[in-house]
């Protein structure tokens, strides 16, 4: 489904990534793990047209990215829930979530709002309040929920779990979890390795720009390398 | 009484004339964070191209549609040419380069036309119309009814339509509104086209009351710049009233005090907005959590 290969990205001078390679096949879970600063963000920026690369290739679905400008790229299934929410915060929640799907207007956006407030009830609540007065992990929930609006066949999330109370992990990791069931892959990138493994069917881990140990997820979670860097034990 | 009310018809033509620039930043404003002090030179373009096409042997309605057009057109130049190369400069760099692009168009309005002023005849003759003791121009009717026409046009078009949202997404999260596939550079392009017509427009309704040459531009972009400031920048509501308000003050203060005073009163409302209320009367406190 996505296909990465030696990606290569700079800010200014300075490179951040040095030659990435990475697969996401249909209907996975892949996870990167990796600590800060390691370049997961801009990794998901470049797949998303957000941040210029530098060198090698993205391709996604057997087609190259490099001339898709990022608002092409939701028309082709590739969503982005990106670093720090980015939600639309003067705008109200059901604003936010009719702009997700912003390239359709036929009757299936009102059915997948209405999927959206069944998955995240609490977004019905506050439907008509604006986005800037919900709480973090209701931000979180809303940024989830707005990229599900585009109808992607592919999901990049960026840091779901960060800043959230352990209980609202727990309810976004299920969220991730269940987006198997609806066909859509997902490549979540997370700090939080351990929570992201458990959910996930294969893993990578990235440090300082490079993709260093790559595996099946039941694999890395109990591979000692990882266990000492990422798992605290 | 009826020097009121005479003061009250004409404060409101031009305070008409205010909303119409104001409402023209409003939507630049939404779109990307930018006051573009341009915005008076569409007004003036929109009435010297009428009043040449017009001498020129093409009848009154379609000169002014052409001039609306052409204004349009000067308006996305302006922005794939001086505002997009910039894109990523602060806002106070991208103001400073309408301003300059303002002292442009200034110039090559007085070198392609001239530097006389110019009238249009008005659109429905110019027989007072008489309403308790005062009067008022019909053509004064036309430039209230334009700015109240406008004004209802945006506030469907940012309230009601995908596309309206979407210029209000793009000014909140440029980045977030690509993602959810908006093409900003077009949202771009339509906010600086549509504000410009605005502009335009304001200039074919009002020169056949206050006449038009090169140079009327500087003033009517600060006077409008200070109405929407009034109303709260951004907000078209506020845009309307401040408008009307500004010019119901420089009335009074022309009909009461002097006319001399009337052009600092604009000055005196920038200060007093600054100073008192820095998010006017209609605009809102930024909701943001961290
Ligand atoms: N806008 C920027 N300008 C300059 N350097 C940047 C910028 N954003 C990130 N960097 C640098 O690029 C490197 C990779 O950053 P990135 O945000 O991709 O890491 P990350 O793995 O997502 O980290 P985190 O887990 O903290 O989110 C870091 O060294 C960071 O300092
Ligand atoms: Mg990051």
């Amino acid at each position: 489904m996505l296909t990465v290969e030696g990606l290569r990205s700079r800010y200014g001078r300075i490179e951040v990534l040095h030659g990435v390679n990475l697969q996401v096949k249909p209907g996975e879970i892949v996870t990167v793990v990796g600590a800060n600063g390691a370049g997961k963000t801009t990794l998901l920026k470049c797949l998303s047209g957000t941040q210029p690369v530098s060198g090698g290739s993205i391709s996604f679905r057997g087609q190259s990215l490099a001339s898709v400008p990022a608002h092409g790229r939701l028309k082709l299934g590739l969503a982005q829930s990106p670093e720090g929410r980015q939600i639309f915060s003067n705008l109200t929640v059901e604003e936010n979530l009719r702009l997700g799907a912003f390239l359709y207007t036929d009757d299936r956006v009102a059915q997948d709002m209405g999927d959206a407030f069944a998955m995240f009830p609490v977004l019905k609540e506050k439907r008509n309040l604006p986005a800037g007065g919900l709480s973090g992990g209701q931000q979180q929930m809303l940024a989830i929920a707005r990229a599900l609006m585009g109808r992607p066949s592919c999901l990049l999330l960026d840091e779901p779990s960060m800043g959230l109370a352990p209980l609202l992990v727990a309810q976004i990791f299920e969220v991730v979890t269940s987006l198997r069931d609806r066909q859509v892959t997902v490549l979540l990138v997370e700090q939080n390795a351990y929570g992201a493994l458990k959910i996930a069917d294969r893993g990578y881990v990235m440090e300082t720009g490079r993709i260093t140990i790559a595996g099946p997820a039941g694999d890395l979670i109990t591979d000692p390398r990882i266990r000492e860097a990422y798992l605290g034990t | 009484m009826d020097a009121l009310l005479q003061f009250i018809f004409s404060g409101m033509t031009v305070g008409a004339v205010y909303a119409l620039v104001a409402l023209g930043f409003t939507i630049i404003y939404n779109a990307s964070d930018v006051v573009n002090f341009a915005q008076g030179e569409f007004v003036m373009l929109g009435g010297m191209i009428t009043v040449f096409a017009h001498q020129a042997g093409m009848p009154l309605p379609l000169a002014a549609a052409m001039a609306v057009v052409a204004a349009a057109g000067g308006g996305v130049a302006l922005n794939r040419l001086a505002i997009e190369p910039a894109r990523s400069a602060p806002v106070v760099s991208l103001i400073i380069i309408t301003i300059g692009a303002s002292i442009l168009i200034r110039g090559a309005a007085r070198l392609i036309f001239d530097k006389q002023l110019h009238r249009l005849p008005s659109f429905s003759g110019d027989t007072p119309i008489r309403i308790m003791g005062a009067t008022i121009l019909p053509q004064s009717l036309w430039v209230m009814g334009g700015a109240v026409a406008v004004f209802i046009g945006l506030w469907l078009f940012f309230s009601r339509t995908l596309t309206g949202k979407a210029v209000l997404a793009t000014a909140n999260n440029r980045i977030a509104a690509q993602l959810v596939g908006i093409n900003t550079r077009w949202i771009m392009t339509l906010s600086f086209g549509l504000s410009a017509a605005i502009g335009a427009l304001a200039g074919v309704l009002v020169t056949p009351i206050t006449l038009v040459s090169y140079d009327v531009g500087v003033a009517l972009a600060l006077k409008g710049f200070a109405a929407a400031m009034l109303g709260g920048m951004g907000n078209p509501r506020g845009a309307l009233l401040g408008g009307i308000l500004l010019g119901l003050l420089e009335s009074m203060t022309a009909g009461y005090l002097s006319s001399q005073y009337k052009d600092a009163v604009a000055f005196i409302v920038i200060l007093a907005v600054l100073f008192v209320m820095p998010q006017g009367i209609f605009g809102k406190k930024p909701v943001e959590r961290v």
